[in-house]
């Protein structure tokens, strides 16, 4: 695979070859399967980082036909559970000796008559469904109380189900149930082209419609061996900051709605419109839609006036934070709340803000370097409290930086084409990434003999956050749970594709 | 905390006259539904047919050369209005897109006269100074949530025309869906509409809950709201953009006028 440093592994070897490229200081990012050819057995892969400008290991490893079997790494990488789950439920891949060897991505009652990946099962066969019960940990005690709640929850969010098990106001155990929004996502790239394949990108998760696009774009840039023109760069680097920006404003104003500060609430989600309205006036959409290509961009954009629009908004903003940051009820709520200790962030496969916020430092854009942030200095804002306010501080100086970043690369960008031309090679691949708003965000394409997509695999940074959040949960308050929810802002939709 | 309310007195006034006045700042450049001259077809061209991932596009049964669009399936992705060699379909800001019948999303040939709501007097009579949603999530991109949120900023403002969300369906008038409906939502969706009293009204929000769009169908999604529960509201957009969906609600109120029938829309 373009973009990887490749390693064959037997599938006897794989614990040996993992074990030790974590104890050299790399961390798993992801792994997924994929069936080379119709009816022949799985290929399982697992991506690593090894460091700064290292070429990310990937670890190749095809199963034997007579059973699609690995042993689980999960009792010893952890952050691994859910990937090896989601390769059980939707790749047939069995793990021996999982922890938690549970459905994850397909709910109980779910019976596909083929694994949903393997490509001999028809793109269009809804697969059958009888609702089990939801099957959820004993409990024994007389005072223990248990809350369902969800999948639909109160306010306009995304659907997800969570039970929590409490004394009084404590939490001692809180047990999402997620992927009520599995809409098999990556299934739909399968026979794609890639121009059309950006589509399912953006759809992945909205609000993040940049990070998935230019990510996937990057993985089949990569297949391709398609350099990009330089003004195009710079164009998805502002993009992406632009996204960044409504994102987090959203966010602190969603936050300050936790905390019940009703004007902070009120100016932190206008913040978020304003910057949504820019969003329009300079591309066409809201969420910075229809842009991206492979290859470059679909059109050019005239962004000379965005700079000054910048410089009005910015005042404001950062008035607006310095007033969050001196609110002593609003901190009182975040501070200490929802602690997440660095081991566990680094364990549970902790991504984005929420990782910075818990002493890891981290960042694709400085780390592995795409589009045009090699040009410009990066400084990337680090907190070791791990709590809720410590994970708003980061996206705060994130707003500051995106906003500096923009101007800088308003105003020195370069004329240019803005297109390159991409032609597939058969059975190319390519990997990609991108730290979203939310994390990091990785595509791993695969294309067929034809020069259409085969496969895509797509990681999000709520799949990885959502694994750790129940962790900050366990022993706190009632009172404190949404506060600490939002201050991980999660999606569903990224999380459940 | 004498601050923050001296911080929103000293802010003014931040909510647009919207759709009581005209605000042209609304929307500016944001790209609707394609517009569409189908008279200046050229001759055995399919370039918008094959440019169009969810079938919007598609020939015109009955006719060589035709061609015909259903908006219900559109994402506004634009590739058309980029790859028509005519200029047959292109880029306009033509939004609201918010009809009662399924049928005015798909271009007609002839527009028919409108047949009368039945519906009409009495919603307006019940509910048409305050109406209650209950938003259901069943299985979006959130790109249409992140609209609905936005629909209480201070822009926007919802509760200034009398509708509110409400967090138990119990309360709801209007079940509002966003997403293609997920085999895994389907109960939830319908158990909530059981919750709820009559009489109830359902309103299909985004092109996925219209018709699936590019997320319907596949292992694990239907195709939209269509087959489940009565629809009385139909607003495609990929997401519809937060003036959409007010001027939608308003339709179902009979508080204004639908701008689209027969895949026409009136400026």
């Amino acid at each position: 695979m373009k973009a990887a440093a490749e390693q064959f592994v037997h599938p006897g070897e794989i614990p040996q070859v993992c074990d030790r490229l974590t104890a050299s200081g790399a961390r798993m990012q992801m792994a997924y399967a994929r069936f080379p050819l119709p009816g022949e057995p799985p290929e399982v892969l697992y991506l690593a980082d090894e460091g700064p400008d290292q070429p990310f290991p990937l670890l190749r490893c095809r199963l034997s036909s007579q059973s699609y079997e690995l042993e689980s790494l999960t009792p010893h990488i952890p952050l691994l559970g859910w990937y090896e789950r989601e390769m059980m439920d939707l790749c047939g891949v069995h793990f021996r000796h999982h922890p938690e060897p549970r459905p994850l991505v397909l709910h109980e009652g779910a019976h596909p008559v083929l694994p949903p990946l393997d490509p001999r099962y028809p793109a269009d066969q809804p697969m059958p469904f009888a609702p089990l019960a939801w099957e959820l940990p004993p409990v024994e005690g007389e005072d223990v109380q248990m809350l369902p709640f969800g999948p639909v929850r109160g306010d306009v969010l995304e659907s997800a189900q969570i039970a929590f098990y409490y004394i009084g106001e404590a939490i001692l155990h809180c047990h999402p149930r997620l992927f009520f929004k599995h809409r098999g996502m990556e299934k739909r790239f399968e026979g794609l082209d890639p121009f059309f394949g950006v589509l399912i990108a953006e759809h992945v998760s909205g609000v993040d419609s940049i990070a998935h696009t230019l990510a996937f774009s990057q993985a089949v840039e990569a297949a391709c061996d398609c350099e990009v023109p330089i003004r195009a760069c710079y164009i998805r680097t502002i993009l992406a900051e632009m996204e960044r920006l409504y994102n987090h404003l959203y966010y602190l104003g969603h936050l300050c709605h936790t905390t019940t500060l009703k004007v902070g609430e009120a100016q932190g989600k206008l913040l978020a419109e304003q910057c949504k309205q820019l969003n329009g006036i300079f591309t066409g959409s809201r969420f910075l839609r229809a842009i991206l290509k492979p290859g470059g961009l679909r059109r050019d954009l005239d962004l000379g006036e965005l700079p000054s629009h910048l410089r009005a908004l910015e005042p404001e903003i950062e008035h607006y934070m310095q007033s969050l940051e001196s609110t002593n009820s609003h901190l009182d709520r975040l501070i200490t709340t929802g602690h997440l200790p660095r081991q566990t962030a680094f364990d549970q496969g902790a991504s984005g803000p929420i990782k910075r916020a818990s002493g890891i430092q981290r960042d694709l854009r400085s780390n592995h370097p795409y589009a045009a942030y090699k040009w410009f200095p990066m400084y990337i804002p680090m907190r070791e409290e791990g709590d809720a306010h410590a994970r708003a501080q980061i996206r705060m100086q994130e707003i500051r930086d995106s906003i500096a970043l923009i101007i800088n690369a308003v105003e020195g960008m370069p004329a240019g084409p803005i297109e390159a031309p991409v032609s597939t090679p058969p059975y190319a691949e390519g990997l990609g990434w991108c730290e979203g708003t939310r994390g990091s965000i990785y595509y791993c394409v695969h294309f067929d003999a034809a020069g259409k997509l085969s496969r895509v695999k797509v990681k999000s940074a709520s799949f990885s956050n959502w694994r750790v959040f129940p962790f900050t949960v366990h022993d706190t308050n009632m009172m404190d749970y949404a506060i600490n929810e939002a201050s991980f802002g999660l999606t569903m939709a990224g999380c459940d594709r | 905390m004498p601050f923050w309310t001296l911080y929103g007195l000293s802010r003014g006034l931040a909510t647009t006259a919207w759709p009581g006045g005209q605000d042209a700042e609304l929307q500016t450049g944001v790209l609707g539904l394609p517009g569409f001259q189908p008279d200046q077809c050229r001759e055995n061209c399919r370039a918008c047919v094959d440019a169009c991932l969810p079938k919007a596009i598609q020939p015109a049964r009955g006719e060589a050369n035709g061609i015909t669009i259903d908006y219900g399936r559109c994402i506004s992705c634009q590739l058309c209005t980029e790859l028509c060699p005519e200029g047959v379909f292109t880029k306009s800001n033509h939004w609201a897109f918010g009809v009662r019948r399924r049928e005015d999303l798909e271009w007609a040939e002839a527009l028919s006269s409108q047949p009368a709501q039945e519906l009409k007097q009495k919603i307006q009579r019940s509910f048409g100074r305050s109406l209650h949603i209950r938003h259901v999530d069943a299985g979006s991109c959130n790109g249409c949530e992140s609209e609905l949120q936005a629909l209480n900023n201070p822009y926007y403002n919802l509760h200034r025309l009398g509708i509110f969300f409400t967090p138990s369906p119990r309360f709801a008038d209007l079940l509002l869906v966003t997403g293609s409906v997920t085999y895994a939502m389907r109960e939830p969706l319908l158990e909530t509409y059981n919750a709820m009293p009559e009489p109830r009204w359902v309103m299909a929000t985004g092109t996925c809950a219209v018709s699936g769009g590019v997320t319907g169908g596949g292992y694990s999604c239907a195709h939209g709201v269509d087959g489940f529960l009565p629809v009385d509201v139909y607003l495609p957009g990929c997401p519809p953009n937060p003036a959409a969906i007010i001027h939608s609600l308003l339709v179902l109120l009979n508080r204004t006028e639908q701008l689209v029938h027969g895949g026409r829309y009136e400026e």
